[in-house]
Formats: C-alpha cells, sequence, structure tokens
C-alpha cells in the first residue's frame, strides 16, 4: 500500500513540508503525491529526490498531477 | 498601445530600462522610478528598509544619484497597529538618510494587503546614461550581490532557514547598490542593469535581446548564497524561478554538467539585488578590485560577452 499526500490546494512550500513530513515519518517504499501546480510538482520532485527518492512517473490528474515515488 | 512621449524623453517606454530618463538640459536629466510591493520580510522595520533600497536601485543601474523620493503605502488599518507603519516607513527613512535621498511627500491608501515602496527621482547627466542594451563583444560580466535570496526567502517561510542565514540575506537586500554605482562611475561601464524579479538569466536576457551579441555565463564563479544549493535541491524554489526559466528557454542553455540547484539559484528571483554591469575586458579586472577594496567582497566576474548574433545565453559550469 503506497503512502498517498494530497497537497492540492495548499501553495509552496506547504507541498515540499507536506512530503519531507512523509517521508520523514514512515520512510514509505511508495509514495504518491498529488499536487494541483507546476510549481508544486517540481518543488515536490526535488524534494523527494534529495531524500533518496525515484520519480517513477508523473501523470496529469484533474487539473494537477500525480507524482509516483519509490524509495531508492 | 501609443505612449505619449516628446523629444525629452531619453530612455522611455518603447524600450523599457530600469527606469524612464528625461532630459531637461543639456547637462542634466532626470530618472524616474517606482516600486512597491507586499512584505518579504517578518520584521516591518527591514522591510521598510528593503523596499526603499530595492527602490532607489533603478537610479544607481542607470548611472544616476537619486535625490528625492516619495512614499507609496496600502495599509490594513483595521488589522494592523499603526506602530507597524510606523517601523515601516522608519525603516524607508533610515535607508534614504543612508543614501541621502529626502522625503518629499507620500500617498497612503487603505487596502486589505500591506504594500510599501518609493517613487524616486534621481540626477544623470545625459551623455553618462547607463541602460540595458549595449553590450560589446568580448566585454566582462560582474555581478556585486550574492544570488539566492528568492530561495532563501521560500525556506523561511517553510521555516527552513537558521537566524543567521535570515539575518545574513535580511541585511543583503536591505544594502544599497550606491557604493558599486559609486566604484562604477569611475569606469567606462558599457551597459548595467539590477538583478530583481526576472533572475540573473532573465535580467541577462534582457541585456542580450536585440544586442547583436551572445554571452557566456560561468555558473561556478557566480556568487550566491552557499546554503542555498542545498535549500534548492529540497525543492524549496520560488514559482518565479520557474516562470522566468520558462520564458528565456528557447536563449538560455545549460552544458550538462551544471547542478540542477545551480540553474534554479540563476533564475531565482532576487528582492533588491546587485548591479549586473557590463565592461570592456581590460578594465573588468580593476573594476571587481576597486568594487571589492570598496567592501562588496562578493563581487565577482560571471562571464563574458561573445562576438555571436545568435542572442544565446551559454551556462557553462
Amino acid at each position: 500500500m503506497a503512502t498517498t499526500v494530497d497537497a492540492r490546494g495548499f501553495s509552496c512550500p506547504q507541498p515540499v513540508l507536506m512530503t519531507l513530513e512523509a517521508i520523514k515519518k514512515g520512510s514509505p517504499q511508495d509514495l504518491i503525491v498529488l499536487v494541483d501546480t507546476d510549481t508544486s510538482k517540481e518543488n515536490v520532485m526535488r524534494a523527494a529526490q534529495s531524500q533518496g527518492y525515484t520519480v517513477q512517473e508523473v501523470a496529469p490528474e484533474g487539473e494537477g498531477y500525480r507524482i509516483q515515488l519509490v524509495k531508492g | 498601445m501609443r505612449f505619449p512621449t516628446d523629444e525629452n524623453v531619453l530612455v522611455g517606454l518603447d524600450r523599457a530600462d530600469d527606469a524612464g530618463v528625461y532630459k531637461v538640459s543639456d547637462d542634466l536629466a532626470l530618472i524616474q522610478t517606482v516600486d512597491f510591493f507586499t512584505p518579504i520580510v517578518d520584521d516591518p522595520y527591514w522591510f521598510g528598509q528593503i523596499a526603499a533600497a530595492n527602490a532607489l536601485s533603478d537610479v544607481y543601474a542607470m548611472g544616476g544619484v537619486p535625490k528625492t523620493a516619495m512614499n507609496l503605502v496600502a495599509f490594513p488599518a483595521k488589522d494592523l497597529g499603526l506602530d507597524i507603519l510606523r517601523a515601516i516607513i522608519q525603516g524607508g527613512i533610515d535607508k534614504l538618510t543612508e543614501a541621502r535621498v529626502v522625503l518629499v511627500g507620500g500617498h497612503s491608501i487603505e487596502d486589505k494587503e500591506l504594500k510599501y515602496g518609493l517613487s524616486v527621482t534621481g540626477f544623470v547627466h545625459p551623455r553618462r546614461i547607463l541602460t540595458k542594451k549595449n553590450l560589446q563583444a568580448s566585454d566582462r560580466l560582474i555581478l556585486t550581490k550574492p544570488l539566492g535570496t528568492g530561495i532563501v526567502n521560500t525556506a523561511i517561510k517553510a521555516r527552513m532557514a537558521s537566524d543567521e542565514l535570515t539575518e545574513r540575506v535580511t541585511r543583503l537586500m536591505a544594502a544599497l547598490n550606491r557604493t558599486a554605482a559609486h566604484v562604477m562611475a569611475d569606469f567606462p561601464v558599457h551597459a548595467c542593469t539590477d538583478v530583481t524579479g526576472f533572475g540573473l538569466l532573465g535580467h541577462l536576457a534582457e541585456m542580450v535581446e536585440g544586442s547583436g551579441k551572445s554571452a557566456l555565463i560561468s555558473a561556478g564563479r557566480v556568487p550566491i548564497f552557499p546554503e542555498a544549493v542545498e535549500l534548492a535541491s529540497m525543492g524549496l524554489i520560488p514559482a518565479g524561478a520557474y516562470k522566468n526559466r520558462d520564458f528565456r528557454r528557447a536563449m538560455v542553455s545549460f552544458s550538462p554538467d551544471v547542478p540542477l540547484a545551480l540553474q534554479d539559484i540563476l533564475f531565482d528571483p532576487q528582492t533588491s539585488g546587485g548591479l549586473l554591469i557590463s565592461i570592456e575586458a581590460t578594465h573588468a579586472e580593476p573594476l571587481l578590485v576597486a568594487l571589492r577594496d570598496a567592501g562588496l567582497e562578493t563581487s565577482a566576474i560571471i562571464g563574458e560577452v561573445l562576438d555571436d548574433p545568435a542572442e544565446q545565453i551559454v551556462v557553462v559550469a
């Protein structure tokens, strides 16, 4: 079961903080982050990569993006 | 759109520069500029100083001397105490005093969101105006303040910046470009602008556009706040940095060994950033030494102008 962070409706730096918090809390193998701006998408990808995650897929979802991350 | 103009407009909206310039006589022209924004730091006194330093900067970037200023205030009097407004204006006044500029008036309105800034008028000799549009092949490019204020400000909002870093960045944003302008006045500078919202590469792109020249930037030589690298790689980057990059995508290319975090920093929107100076190669080193001797220790030669009509910016490591 992947951990999902729903950061839609939040403006930066909030989505980054929510992503870092989820990583810090559970260090999940699979992490999905939902965002609704290009800035949040870019920033969340950078934040996750800085914590050793790899971006598996970025898919448009609704008016935003679904970012699929995997540890390692 | 057509703008009203006359023969004394030396720099107007047809070639938008850092400020407008109007000739009064053969040896005097007025430089006029206005800038205001919402708070970028929590402390009202520092916000006032930064807003004033930022408003004055456009006059320095045009090679002029600021003389008079007027306050622009939008204030939510129902939500905030007047002591806050007083502190902001005191910050502005102290910065004007440091710059030897007089405050001659102003205007305030009630607004939901706090805003402060100034309109500034300066003097310049009509033959000594510095604009963005005079890059010459093999000029060297000098930057006088480190980059990364937008990223650090984002980190401050996220509570991920130390007090020490916050103070260092705040002081730098409040620092006048007056010293840099003074030093620069003794050198045969070809072109100048100040680095603000478009980031270093966005403002350089304005200089390159229409110049018939290209520019080469050595990313590793660009002065930055060292902490900004880690903060950028953690995704603490303001939306403006991405907009700046998108807007100039066709003009800017990075060699593959320029780290992404450094690319982000080169597009980071700056508040009250430094001067970006283009000067003939033989004078670049003496100007750099003079800037550093005057206390602007982080000044650096960051690149050069290329005799390439493609009007491209190439960034190497």
